[in-house]
């Protein structure tokens, strides 16, 4: 051990003398982790933020078989019904806290965009919405005033899409809505904007709503709501919790990200397993009489074999964390949005977490182990006579 | 020997590092292949259509449909050749699989999309049986739907008068694209919209998401948006009408910024292809001075000196970058497949032409610098090995 130890030592002080093809397996390796980071960043982050939407005391009620709210509707009769329903909490007023919600999409554009639209959500909703969402802040301006055309925007709409701030008009339906606040709730929420429910329904022609959203009253409360929403028969409805109704949203986009990914991942790293062979094999041939200089004066081959390994290990570590800082210097929080379950915009943030740094550190040790292989062998296995009188 | 016989020869003289070489330019060209096509399909993937169709929705967002009864409207601005409409149908496939059905008329429909190709007495089929369905060639293969057969179709959307969303239709007709563009988009099912108008428990008769409005010819299809637009302006259904292309692009948009991630991989891609293949370039030419020398020695001028090293860069990267672009093709053909045409990333003649340029681009870019270094080889110095 002491003797691999030793020839590693030599190695490592010996890089800066041939640090080009050093340097192709730190940054073949940097390219490898910074993208699969990046990736993965990416779904982390959509998931994060769905997750975060969503309390596990509140239920998001639905027609059945609808699967998002825009494809759901619940006539007034539904709504009234299912408001007055067992299980849900009351509020301080005595009324039930439950707010049946309208969502409908409008038209935005993106910052970087000159004429596509891309679909944002409206929410119409019931003043008791807010004491649902108590995360919810409004950080500038001020909440609608009911019975006007006002609107409330997430602070992520804000970021992401022209048109959309304070005092500005949007355009709906043939009529003007002015901007008067913007709010913060960290999550989904964020990417919506909000609107007197019924001033959304006069406005876009709709009589009922899309989803209702309740407090359970303890934990009983579900199983109190669900039997007795079978037993009604003017009811067809999905009863979800919020926070599963959102995190079931991220399933299919962290499959697909998933996919490309790994896909991405497979491919990039078979190039990089090329590259540091390439590289080790390079460097064990221009070291040759050297290796060959201390097998003769007692060094065992496998000494060699390891200090080989533990140079490509080494400069893989490099480059992978090279990788890993490039992409979170590059990525990490950086805002995108892409299409949700509604068909609305959802934006969000990427999140290099420290699990995906590490999962990337792996993938770069595994093809440093790889790449450093067979040059480590073809190194400890020379004939030492022969490597000697090479030129 | 030949000028080309010596460039292999000096290729090979080092085999395995240039077959490891080849392998990372061929794995690098396989990325760039799958990922350009996917690029591409999101830059310019609507260029399959022509400028002859327009579409109008409502202007605050597709998702609200418009009366049918614009259709008179619409169809008598001049300029408009025919006027087809197209209701988002939400239809489900066994468990969860969802298909792009569409609630459409019939024979409006096939005068608006010559594109579209099938038998007149199906088209007839289609228009005169009220639960009639016709699917395109690709959805059809896919789940092995023949003609006569009764289709079982869910809508997450809309249920029957009896509130039951499990839907059935009579399949009469498969309906083709005119060529590969075109059959790519026949994963698709029709339904007839009079019929699903009167059959859906909703209270939004005879409305419907689009309007595709088939032009006399293409010249006047700024003029005619606007025209159609201002027909509606300051009512509750306000249009928005856009070239199909445009519209299609638009769509493409709305799944947001992968278009930039998908840059940022090419690039480190790129960047980590260059240095592996400058690396060994450089490699090569370091060993090869006192030969590069004798070359000189024996009468080879400064510049074909250079152009043997260039020629060098230039195979290695054509080789690579060719066989990866087929590995590409082959592959994005069999995503395509298997995923039903849902994932269209055929490398097209676009994409090749691009990787074409890239080829060459990287050759220069890898090429020059060790090739510069051959041609300001002094003899004397180089075989004294100084």
């Amino acid at each position: 051990m002491s003797q691999a130890l030793a020839i590693t030592g030599l190695s490592i002080r010996s890089i800066p003398e041939r640090w080009a093809p050093s340097l192709v397996i730190v940054i073949g390796l940097a390219g490898v982790v910074g993208v699969f980071t990046a990736l993965l960043a990416m779904a982390e982050g959509f998931s994060s933020t769905l997750k975060a939407t969503g309390r596990t005391d509140t239920v998001i009620i639905m027609r059945g078989g609808s699967d998002s709210e825009i494809n759901s509707a619940l006539s007034r009769e539904q709504s009234d019904i299912l408001e007055q329903q067992p299980g849900i909490r009351a509020a301080a007023d005595g009324k039930p806290l439950a707010s049946a919600e309208l969502m409908v999409i409008a038209e935005l554009i993106r910052k970087d965009d000159v004429n596509n639209g891309a679909n944002i959500t409206v929410r119409g909703v019931e003043p008791v919405a807010f004491a649902l969402r108590p995360q919810l802040k409004i950080i500038a301006g001020r909440a609608f005033t009911p019975g006007l055309r006002e609107l409330m925007v997430g602070e992520g709409v804000v970021r992401q899409f022209q048109g959309a701030g304070i005092g500005q008009l949007l355009r709906m339906r043939g009529s003007n809505w002015t901007v008067v606040g913007e709010f913060k709730s960290g999550d989904s929420h964020d990417s919506e904007l909000w609107a007197d429910v019924n001033v959304a329904r006069s406005t876009f022609g709709r009589t009922g709503s899309s989803s209702v959203l309740a407090a359970l009253d303890g934990p009983g409360g579900l199983d109190k709501l669900k039997s007795a929403i079978a037993a009604e028969p003017r009811l067809t409805v999905d009863v979800l919790g919020e926070q599963e109704y959102f995190s079931g949203q991220t399933k299919q986009f962290r499959q697909q990200i998933g996919f490309l990914a790994g896909l991405v991942t497979i491919i990039m790293a078979l190039g990089a397993v090329f590259a540091a062979l390439n590289s080790m094999y390079a460097a064990v041939a221009a070291r040759s009489k050297e290796i060959a200089t201390l097998r003769a004066i007692g060094f065992g081959g496998s000494p060699v074999l390891i200090s080989v390994m533990i140079e490509a290990l080494l400069l893989a570590l490099a480059g992978g964390v090279l990788g890993a800082v490039l992409a979170y210097l590059l990525f990490n929080n950086l805002s995108v949005s892409t299409l949700g379950q509604n068909f609305t915009q959802v934006v969000f943030n990427f999140k290099v977490t420290p699990e995906l740094v590490v999962r990337g550190l792996i993938i770069a040790l595994l093809i440093g182990m790889v790449g450093g292989f067979l040059p480590a062998l073809r190194a400890a296995r020379a004939p030492v006579t022969s490597s000697l009188r090479e030129q | 020997m030949t000028k080309s016989g010596f460039v292999i020869a000096n290729l090979f003289r080092k085999r395995t590092r240039t077959i490891l070489t080849l392998l990372s330019v061929i794995m690098a060209f396989v990325l760039f292949g799958l990922l350009q096509s996917v690029n591409s399909m999101f830059n310019a993937g609507a260029d399959f259509v022509g400028a002859t169709r327009l579409m109008t929705q409502a202007r605050v967002s597709f998702t609200q449909a418009l009366p049918v009864s614009m259709v008179p409207k619409i169809e008598s601005v001049p300029g408009v050749a025919r006027v087809a409409y197209s209701m988002w149908f939400g239809g489900i496939w066994q468990e969860n699989t969802p298909l792009f059905v569409f609630a459409i008329n019939p024979l409006r429909h096939r005068d608006a999309y010559p594109e579209y190709v099938m038998p007149e007495a199906q088209w007839q089929a289609f228009a005169n049986t009220r639960t009639a369905m016709v699917a395109g060639k690709l959805l059809a293969d896919q789940y092995h739907w023949k003609i006569g057969q009764k289709i079982p179709i869910s809508s997450n959307i809309y249920p029957q008068k009896d509130g039951s969303k499990a839907w059935a239709f009579d399949l009469v007709g498969i309906l083709d694209g005119k060529d590969d563009a075109w059959r790519r988009q026949t994963n698709v099912a029709f339904i007839n919209a009079d019929y699903f108008d009167e059959a859906n428990q909703f209270n939004l008769k005879g409305r419907t998401n689009f309007f595709i409005i088939k032009l006399a010819d293409g010249a006047n299809a700024q003029a005619i948006s606007k025209t159609i637009d201002a027909m509606f302006e300051n009512s509750p259904d306000e249009t928005k009408t856009q070239t199909e292309k445009d519209f299609n692009l638009g769509f493409v948009k709305q799944i947001g910024d992968i278009g930039l991630i998908v840059h940022w991989i090419l690039f480190a891609v790129f960047f980590t292809l260059l240095l592996v293949v400058g690396n060994t370039m450089a490699q090569s030419v370091r060993e090869r001075i006192p030969e590069l020398a004798v070359l000189k020695t024996l009468g080879f001028s400064d510049a074909s000196v250079l152009g043997f090293v260039l020629a060098e860069a230039f195979a290695l990267c054509l080789f690579g970058g060719l066989v990866g672009l087929s590995l590409a093709t082959a592959l994005g053909a069999m995503v395509e497949k298997g995923s039903g045409g849902q994932f269209q990333v055929t490398l097209d003649g676009g994409v090749w032409f691009i990787g074409i340029v890239a080829i060459v681009v990287m050759s220069i870019a890898v090429g020059l610098l060790p090739a510069l270094r051959a041609r300001r080889l002094r003899i004397v110095d180089a075989l004294a090995g100084r």
